[in-house]
């Protein structure tokens, strides 16, 4: 490349971390939300939370993982120059947030089967406290599921880039801010497994 | 302007900063899947409230490892870390004016 083109990689990725702790804050309200309910009515978090299979939340925890880590070495192999593994990497992380969905999509459907969704007849039946933490369990998960689609979307977009070649080896900020939006889909994820599907005791 | 008088003064817009190799993102890989194991282990023994501390601290390990590593965080300028730091803390006083409130409330 001859001449020198001026690229403020510092100011582009600090803009994608301040946006990320937004995101953090406003995920971090829920937490809150389910920490108050969670001290009030602790017997009653165990025993809905007991109700949601772990299966479904452990498969998707080793799914969002595994995706983190494309997506990690995806950002290796561009800047190494390895375009080909990088668009697969990132066709695999596409595939993970698809399969997470799939996967959310048949726990709901167990769920709502049962008829535990909000504003159901039957979760009216329920404790208060049962009540509220199905309610927060649909609320979180559910915002947390429409961010696996718009990061499977952003990394697709960057796919796209790639092909055309606005993003390569020299120039990758924009799948770096696109991998640093799909991590934080996995950090959330790492703090609702345990907190909602690990609720034995 | 030499080579490392440009790098000094602009240090991340060249794009010349650290590539992190493969390994180091398949051990962090095989960190994260153990201690997902452990924090599944550990939730089948009843230790009363120690339970949610366990998990919590457990995540807060996994969180730690893949900001860290994956987002190369490790890597960032000071900048990062501060501002890292201050979303934390600001959430941190959330966490405690809420519960400074609930917790003392005469029902």
């Amino acid at each position: 490349m001859s001449g020198h083109v001026h690229r403020d990689y510092t100011g582009a990725k600090f803009g994608m971390w301040l946006f990320l702790y937004t995101e953090v804050l406003l995920f971090g309200g829920l937490f809150i939300l389910y920490a108050v309910y969670l001290a009030r009515y602790p017997q009653e978090f165990v025993s809905a939370g007991g109700q949601l299979n772990v299966w479904f939340g452990g498969g998707n925890t080793l799914v969002l993982l595994t995706s983190s880590l494309f997506v990690a070495v995806s950002i290796t192999a561009l800047r190494r120059g390895a375009v080909r593994l990088c668009q697969g990497l990132l066709g695999a992380t596409v595939a993970c947030a698809a399969l997470f969905m799939v996967n959310k999509f048949f726990e709901w459907s167990a769920k709502i089967d049962h008829g535990i969704y909000p504003g159901s007849a039957q979760l009216k039946k329920l404790a208060p406290g049962e009540m509220v933490f199905f309610n927060i369990y649909y609320l979180t998960t559910g915002l947390h599921g429409i961010h696996v689609v718009i990061g499977a979307a952003v990394l697709i977009w960057t796919m796209v880039f790639i092909k055309t070649g606005r993003v390569h080896a020299d120039d990758w900020v924009i799948l770096e801010n696109a991998g640093l939006y799909w991590h934080l889909v996995d950090l959330i994820w790492i703090f609702i497994f345990p907190l909602y599907y690990l609720l034995l005791h | 302007m030499t080579y490392w008088a440009h790098k000094k003064a602009f240090p991340m817009t060249e794009g010349q900063s650290h590539i992190i190799p493969y390994r180091t993102f398949i051990l962090i890989w095989a960190t994260l899947l153990i201690l997902t194991g452990v924090t599944v282990a550990v939730a089948q023994f009843n230790l009363g409230a120690l339970n949610i501390w366990v998990a919590l601290g457990i995540a807060t390990l996994k969180a730690g490892l893949v900001v860290a590593v994956f987002m190369h965080m490790k890597y960032e300028q000071t900048l990062f870390k501060l501002a890292l730091l201050s979303a934390l803390a600001i959430l941190a006083i959330f966490i405690g004016l809420t519960f400074s409130d609930v917790l003392y409330r005469t029902p």
